[in-house]
């Protein structure tokens, strides 16, 4: 059995998903985090490697894209029998307001879990999570 | 009048240079080049982008930050004055993954200017365009004439403050 295929049955077991996060060195650097608020939010924490405009200073769309995919991922993995780290197909993104220099949060949703596809939507917010930042869905290959 | 590439130039190198640790540092994107409706990028590899430890493949979020920057880059150059364009919505297929340890390079271009929205397409590709690794299509904002004007004086001035006057 593979490293991370160990790490993710000992967490789904444990329930302590930080080795996995370490193991995972693009998670380390957007330093995504299990939010205490309910399973399946994620927390990504303002971090300053995250910026992408410094005038404002304003997310990177791309770094928010990034953590809503990632929490896709480990959603996944917490949630089903996916031992692997599944494979992104396609991933589309609506930016709906500015991401600002704060917590921003991550929520999932399996719509479908199929044989080899997964369909997972995840809304994303900060302050009010009925006032979404981004809105993502996303389809992954599992094996 | 079309917005002055010198000044993309400007706005591109202080994103991307002046700001130690931000995202693009973090990731490792520069712009390689710039045209009239569409900008080059590249992405070196690097062990901290990686999301899977066991194949050293590079994570898809990471690929979605390359090709965000690329077309929005490529928007801005389709402007009449230096401003932002904020996304609207992006989606990226990931046609293969991206080979470990060799760099990734993007081109974005603008395929449709209309008065409020700047339409824009993106690949990645390890060196043959032909076999792209991932394809994007996004969509940006093309705010009113004067939005940005403040934006682009703050931008102009820090770049000379940083780069000296004669940059």
């Amino acid at each position: 059995m593979s490293t991370i295929a160990q790490l993710v049955e000992n967490a789904q077991k444990n329930g302590d998903w930080s080795p996995c996060i370490e193991a995972i060195p693009y998670a380390r650097l957007l330093g995504i985090q299990l939010s205490e608020i309910e399973a399946g939010v994620f927390c990504l924490p303002p971090k300053k490697s995250n910026i992408g405009n410094p005038t404002l200073p304003a997310l990177h769309g791309g770094a928010l894209g990034g953590f809503m995919e990632m929490s896709a991922i480990f959603h996944l993995m917490m949630s089903m029998e996916v031992h692997k780290v599944p494979k992104v197909v396609d991933f589309s993104i609506d930016y709906l307001r500015p991401g600002h220099f704060k917590n921003t949060y991550a929520r999932c949703e399996i719509v479908r879990f199929g044989r080899k596809l997964v369909n997972v939507g995840v809304d994303s917010w900060q302050d009010d999570s009925q006032k979404l930042v981004a809105r993502a869905r996303a389809q992954f290959l599992i094996d | 009048m079309a917005v002055d590439l010198e000044e993309i130039r400007k706005m591109c190198e202080l994103l991307m240079v002046a700001n130690q640790g931000d995202h693009f540092h973090a990731l490792g994107i520069k712009v390689t080049d710039i045209q009239r409706n569409s900008i080059a990028m590249e992405l070196g590899y690097s062990d901290d982008i990686v999301g899977n430890p066991e194949t050293g493949v590079i994570h898809g979020g990471v690929i979605t930050a390359l090709l965000d920057s690329c077309c929005g880059f490529s928007a801005s150059t389709a402007l009449d004055e230096l401003a932002l364009t904020p996304t609207i919505d992006l989606r990226i297929d990931h046609l293969g993954p991206a080979e470990p340890h060799k760099p990734v390079y993007a081109v974005g271009e603008v395929y449709r200017v209309t008065r409020s929205v700047i339409f824009t397409r993106a690949i990645a590709h390890q060196g043959d365009v032909s076999r792209p690794i991932a394809q994007a299509v996004g969509n940006f904002s093309r705010m009113e004439k004067g939005t940005f004007t403040d934006f682009r004086h703050t931008m102009l001035t820090a770049y000379d403050q940083i780069f000296g006057e004669d940059a």
